[in-house]
């Protein structure tokens, strides 16, 4: 069965609206799923291929083209991408980064990471910062939870860091 | 036809059950877990076999040497019979891709690490390299976070993660990088079925960058009234405002949830009241049950038990029973494979004598 709002894709998603006592259900695939609004979630399949496949259906924007090269550490090209939704390797990421940020900031509204830094990247000056930061809301963290064993481990990292020459 | 089952496995990865954690008439369960990749190794898709066993010992070696999951067992998927895997399927262990390859085979070096402590737990060649997750009975973001974090920080420093300064923890697919992380919550949401507004909050909750599924996550149907709630974003946010938000939210839908059951209690008593007797009453004599019937049920008897118009079971019991009348786990109780019709008569044994030994502890009790 095709998706009822598109017409194009495989129905793969059974939405039931509620609407004023009356119920009504619906086939969608999940791309148009997820301009309703409705939970295709990204854990398990790759809503992101139809989003992509949207993307570069409509041939607009800085969609993932084919006249991209392949990444040179894995080989996966723009189209594998676009048909699986996964990327190759982590170096994927740098080979396609200008097109993924696009991308990244249609399906999460941002591309750049705020949450924690990975520390042994932590080499410079802002990274060292922000481990500053992720050590600081962990303490306020462990305290809340009465942690207190993590909490003084805590204190003692960020001593360490803020001391240092 | 019977089948090799690993002894061990009876009781693992369900400590949450035991929890008495807050909220948890309403809120079953809290997940929090992270997707982590390692430097020098393809993402799963371009993994080779070989591949996939450098990075389970890799990954046991760094388990091995640290405190938190030291003593964990690990177990490889392929090594475990179909019954068993669907077991840990039906705990919500493991994820159905890292017991199921996409020719129907088991992925080869996909395994499963978890802590003794029962509430930690670690996936190994997943969709991503690493799924590391904790999982807590009742309403509990900020402890299952707090613990899935100790355990990416112990992990971390003994495996090589990849890591951009942009983009954040690199993952297979991009709708988890950044943080990688992904909180959820298992919610039981009745009153709000009932009076016809559950369609009106969940919408609310898409325009907040928050998505609902189904018990068994994605693409699975709703039954029994139960809705995982988690992010659906992962990047450009911390963590800690990834997990507020969600708090914050389900706190709220939680009071709707509270309201919607007064409203049910103060304007239809007498057929609220008949609903909750009818399931419990059907649940104590059936001799035969769908998984479904059985959910729809024990959603009508769980809600019963929190409006105190059911003195027993206990809401434990409950939660107890949906996870061990699933398939797998009465196949493993009967120490055989049960089709449909077989399964539906031992899941009406096992709830029947069930809810006759908790009734008889409650009245006994008091």
């Amino acid at each position: 069965m095709n998706c009822e709002h598109c017409g194009e894709r495989a129905a793969e998603i059974t939405l039931t609206e509620i609407e004023s006592d009356e119920m009504r259900t619906l086939h969608l695939c999940s791309a148009c799923a997820a301009l309703k609004g409705v939970g295709s979630g990204p854990a398990d399949s790759p809503p992101i291929a139809d989003l992509l496949a949207h993307l570069g259906g409509a041939g607009s924007g800085p969609g993932f083209g084919s006249d991209v090269e392949a990444c040179e550490y894995c080989g996966t090209r723009a189209q594998d991408f676009r048909k699986t939704g996964r990327l190759g390797c982590p170096q994927c990421y740098v080979h396609f980064a200008g097109q993924l940020r696009a991308l990244l900031r249609r399906v999460h509204g941002a591309s750049q990471h705020m949450g924690k830094v990975y520390m042994s990247s932590a080499v410079d000056i802002d990274d060292a910062e922000a481990r500053l930061d992720t050590l600081r809301r962990r303490l306020a963290r462990a305290v809340e939870i009465e942690d207190f064993e993590s909490a003084a481990q805590l204190r003692d990292q960020i001593h360490a860091l803020t001391e240092a020459p | 036809m019977s089948e090799r089952q690993v002894p061990e496995l009876d009781g693992q990865g369900l400590g949450w059950l035991e929890e008495a954690g807050p909220d948890r008439d309403i809120v079953l369960s809290t997940r929090v877990r992270l997707a982590r990749n390692l430097q020098g190794f393809p993402f799963a898709v371009k993994a080779s076999g070989e591949d996939r066993e450098r990075l389970l010992e890799r990954a046991r070696e760094a388990l091995r040497s640290g405190d938190i999951l030291g003593a964990a067992d690990v177990w490889r998927m392929e090594e475990l019979g179909a019954s068993d895997r669907t077991l840990l399927l039906e705990r919500h262990l493991v994820s159905r891709e890292l017991i199921l390859g996409p020719e129907g085979d088991t992925p080869r070096g996909s395994a499963l690490a978890l802590g003794r402590d029962r509430t930690l737990g670690l996936m190994i060649n997943e969709e991503d390299h690493l799924r590391l997750q904790a999982l807590r009975g009742g309403f509990q973001l900020v402890r299952a976070w707090h613990d899935v974090d100790q355990l990416d920080e112990e992990l971390g420093a003994r495996l090589p993660y990849a890591f951009h300064h942009e983009f954040g923890f690199l993952t297979s697919c991009p709708t988890n990088v950044g943080t990688g992380l992904r909180a959820s919550v298992l919610i039981h949401l009745p009153g709000l079925v009932l009076t016809k507004q559950i369609q009106k909050v969940l919408e609310g909750m898409g325009q907040l960058g928050l998505t609902y599924r189904g018990l068994y996550g994605e693409g699975s149907r709703i039954v029994g009234n139960f809705f995982q709630i988690s992010n659906q974003t992962t990047l450009g946010k911390t963590e800690e405002d990834l997990i507020d938000q969600l708090e914050s939210l389900v706190a709220r839908v939680i009071g709707y949830e509270k309201q919607a059951r007064s409203v049910l209690l103060r304007e239809a008593p007498s057929v609220l009241e008949d609903k909750v007797w009818r399931a419990y009453g059907i649940l104590q004599n059936a001799r035969s049950l769908s998984f479904e019937e059985m959910m729809n049920l024990l959603s009508g008897v769980r809600l019963g038990v929190s409006l105190k118009l059911l003195k027993s079971p206990r809401v434990e019991t409950i939660s107890r029973v949906m996870i061990h009348a699933q398939t797998a786990h009465l196949e493993r109780a009967a120490r055989r494979r049960l089709d449909e019709t077989d399964a539906d008569v031992f899941r009406a044994a096992y709830v029947r004598e069930a809810l006759s030994a908790d009734g008889t502890s409650a009245s006994s009790g008091e």
